[in-house]
């Protein structure tokens, strides 16, 4: 198990490697390039050349990397050309705000889903089955970003109840800070809770059914556990898949609805410098944003690993 | 060929046990068979062209004249959700043939042959996969000129991975089925094991997986619209109107939250399909319900 966590690890950095290649190449692609972009208007040809010279820009382009890649390692980012401060500390700020939704929102649709996923496939037909089912199709049903602007129209502008944007102040005291996260944090749930719901109750209502459930259920094992220590621990190999496959969705979601909510986080800080093309900016938050999502994929295999022991990892058994 | 037999033979005793169909695939088959209907026939049944304006009747509220109501522009909402859907199913379609057509035989192939072949192709998928799924669409939106089909495009590969992955880890389960182990006694080659074992049975969890990837792209397209990368105004892009109806969201809700609910029907009518769709293929559904 090691050494296969080693192995995976290691193309962990293989796949950053070859983003950041890709990173570079596409925004290389780009019609202007940063000397045009810090000259604006006002550029001559002249005054370009001696800019690109001076950035770099000029050199052979394996060059150009080595210089940009060897920057980002040393935690150098670059300076943003629209707000014209280092990268790394407008990056690093909005990255924290991110994460306190991301996780918020993962831990709610890990246990939640979960448990209507199975609560579903237990009382299979029934009406708990039936509200769960309704709510996984009207959640999975619209972009997350709608769920935002009904939120917003229901608790904002009719009962006035929360803030509909912006980030809080924690000098304002926890409560006011945390009202802040309220509405985002549910609008990013939603859309997963269905999603994680609606694959666990599929793969649990298979297992309930299979041979291995009803010789537990024959041997006289308590209902509580044939469903937890039987059929879950299998149910949950897809859902821990997909659990992984939903933390890229949730950066997407956060993208969205960061800009809904006007909240300053990562997601927003990447539109803005998509928006108004700011390379450094880009490249850095694009890498960032890479990186988690490997390192969550690396998290989810190695539980896949240990949620389903039938599955030995490097050599084939059959 | 005796899979095959035993495939019929049990469709057939599961269609005659269960003879009204489930209640998922009538309703979802009806909504996306009038969701076709209204698409194929929008510019027929759309009351107004979706890009005329009535300027003395801006943000006027749903009525006889105006079915959604009106936008900021005077444009009948409803004859701009019509044309709208249009864009959406192409681009929902589109998408999900070019993730199956990528990520199925991948997956079936990394499941059955394990080993090295596993090895390089889900490394491959895992690259493709590391790219949060909206980052890889938004570079490529940004580098180049948005356009339908290059959004189609770009979602249809970045669906592949979960398409294979789902696909393998389905036949992964299966390998230690008895089918499999007749089918490796009788020495069947590999296409034959492929498409005529493994691939069946493997369809009716395809299907649940293939309508999420429809919902995911008419979604994610919507995403798109709505940051300002997809479908470019003044088109009649449902993530662009719900997204254009932001400002007048107090005075005039009806612009974003009619485009809203016609992607909720359309989401809703695909999945109930793929759900209904399961529980008439899959084998194993048998009795269930």
């Amino acid at each position: 198990m090691a050494a296969y966590a080693l192995r995976r690890l290691g193309t962990v950095l293989l796949i950053l490697v070859v983003m950041s290649l890709l990173v570079f190449l596409a925004t290389h692609a780009l019609p202007s390039n940063t000397a045009a972009l810090i000259l604006g208007q006002y550029s001559t040809p002249e005054t370009l050349a001696a800019l690109e010279h001076k950035l770099g820009l000029d050199l052979p382009l394996p060059v150009q990397y080595w210089h940009w890649a060897d920057a980002m390692l040393h935690g150098d980012m670059g300076q943003s050309l629209v707000m014209e401060r280092p990268v790394a500390p407008i990056l690093w700020d909005a990255f924290d705000r991110s994460a306190i939704l991301a996780v918020l929102a993962m831990a709610i649709v890990a246990t939640l889903g979960i448990t209507m996923g199975v609560v579903a496939a237990v009382w299979r037909g029934r009406w708990r089955d039936h509200t769960v089912s309704v709510f996984a199709y009207l959640g999975i049903s619209v972009p997350e970003f709608y769920w935002g602007l009904v939120l917003i129209l229901v608790f904002g502008s009719r009962l006035h109840l929360l803030p509909t944007s912006g980030l809080g102040n924690l000098s304002d005291g926890l409560a006011s800070y945390a009202s802040f996260l309220v509405l985002p944090v549910v609008t990013l749930t939603l859309t997963l809770l269905a999603h994680v719901s609606r694959l666990t109750r599929s793969s649990m209502a298979e297992e309930l059914d299979s041979m291995y459930v009803r010789v537990a259920r024959s041997r006289g094992l308590p209902e509580r556990v044939v469903i937890v220590r039987h059929a879950l621990r299998n149910a949950l190999v897809p859902t821990i898949t997909v659990l992984a496959q939903d933390f890229g969705f949730l950066i997407g979601g956060i993208v969205a609805i960061e800009t809904i909510f006007a909240y300053p986080g990562l997601g927003r800080l990447l539109i803005f410098a998509l928006q108004r093309q700011d390379l450094p900016l880009m490249q850095a938050a694009i890498l960032v944003l890479t990186a988690v999502f490997c390192l969550a994929n690396l998290g989810a295999d190695l539980l896949y690993g240990v949620a389903n022991p039938r599955i030995h990892h490097g050599s084939a058994v059959d | 060929m005796a899979a095959r037999l035993t495939d019929a033979v049990a469709l057939d005793v599961v269609a005659a046990r269960r003879s009204p169909l489930p209640r998922a695939l009538i309703i979802g088959a009806t909504i996306v068979l009038v969701l076709l209907i209204a698409a194929a026939l929008a510019k027929v049944i759309a009351p107004y062209p979706f890009d005329q304006m009535h300027i003395r009747d801006r943000l006027s509220p749903p009525s006889l004249h105006y079915l959604a109501g009106t936008d900021e522009y005077g444009r009948d909402v409803f004859s701009r959700l019509l044309i709208g859907s249009q864009l959406s199913l192409l681009l929902g379609v589109i998408a999900t043939l070019i993730s199956m057509g990528i990520g199925v035989p991948l997956g079936l192939l990394a499941g059955y042959r394990r080993g090295l072949t596993d090895e390089v192709i889900m490394r491959a998928l895992d690259i493709m996969m590391a790219f949060p799924p909206i980052m890889l669409v938004l570079l490529i939106l940004a580098v180049t000129q948005p356009s339908l089909v290059k959004t189609a495009f770009a979602i249809g590969v970045l669906s592949a991975p979960p398409i294979g992955r789902v696909t393998r880890s389905v036949t992964l389960d299966l390998m230690s089925g008895e089918f499999m182990e007749a089918a490796r006694a009788r020495g069947e080659r590999l296409h034959y094991v492929l498409r005529r074992e493994l691939l069946p049975n493997v369809w009716p969890l395809l299907m649940v997986e293939a309508s999420l990837r429809v919902v995911f792209a008419v979604l994610l397209g919507a995403v798109l619209s709505f940051l300002g990368f997809g479908v470019q105004p003044p088109a009649a892009d449902w993530g662009l109107m719900i997204s254009d109806g932001r400002a007048f969201v107090d005075k005039a809700p009806w612009i974003s939250l009619a485009p809203g609910i016609a992607m909720s029907i359309t989401v809703i009518g695909i999945s109930l399909l793929g759900d209904g769709l399961r529980e008439v293929l899959d084998p194993r559904m048998d009795g269930r319900r």
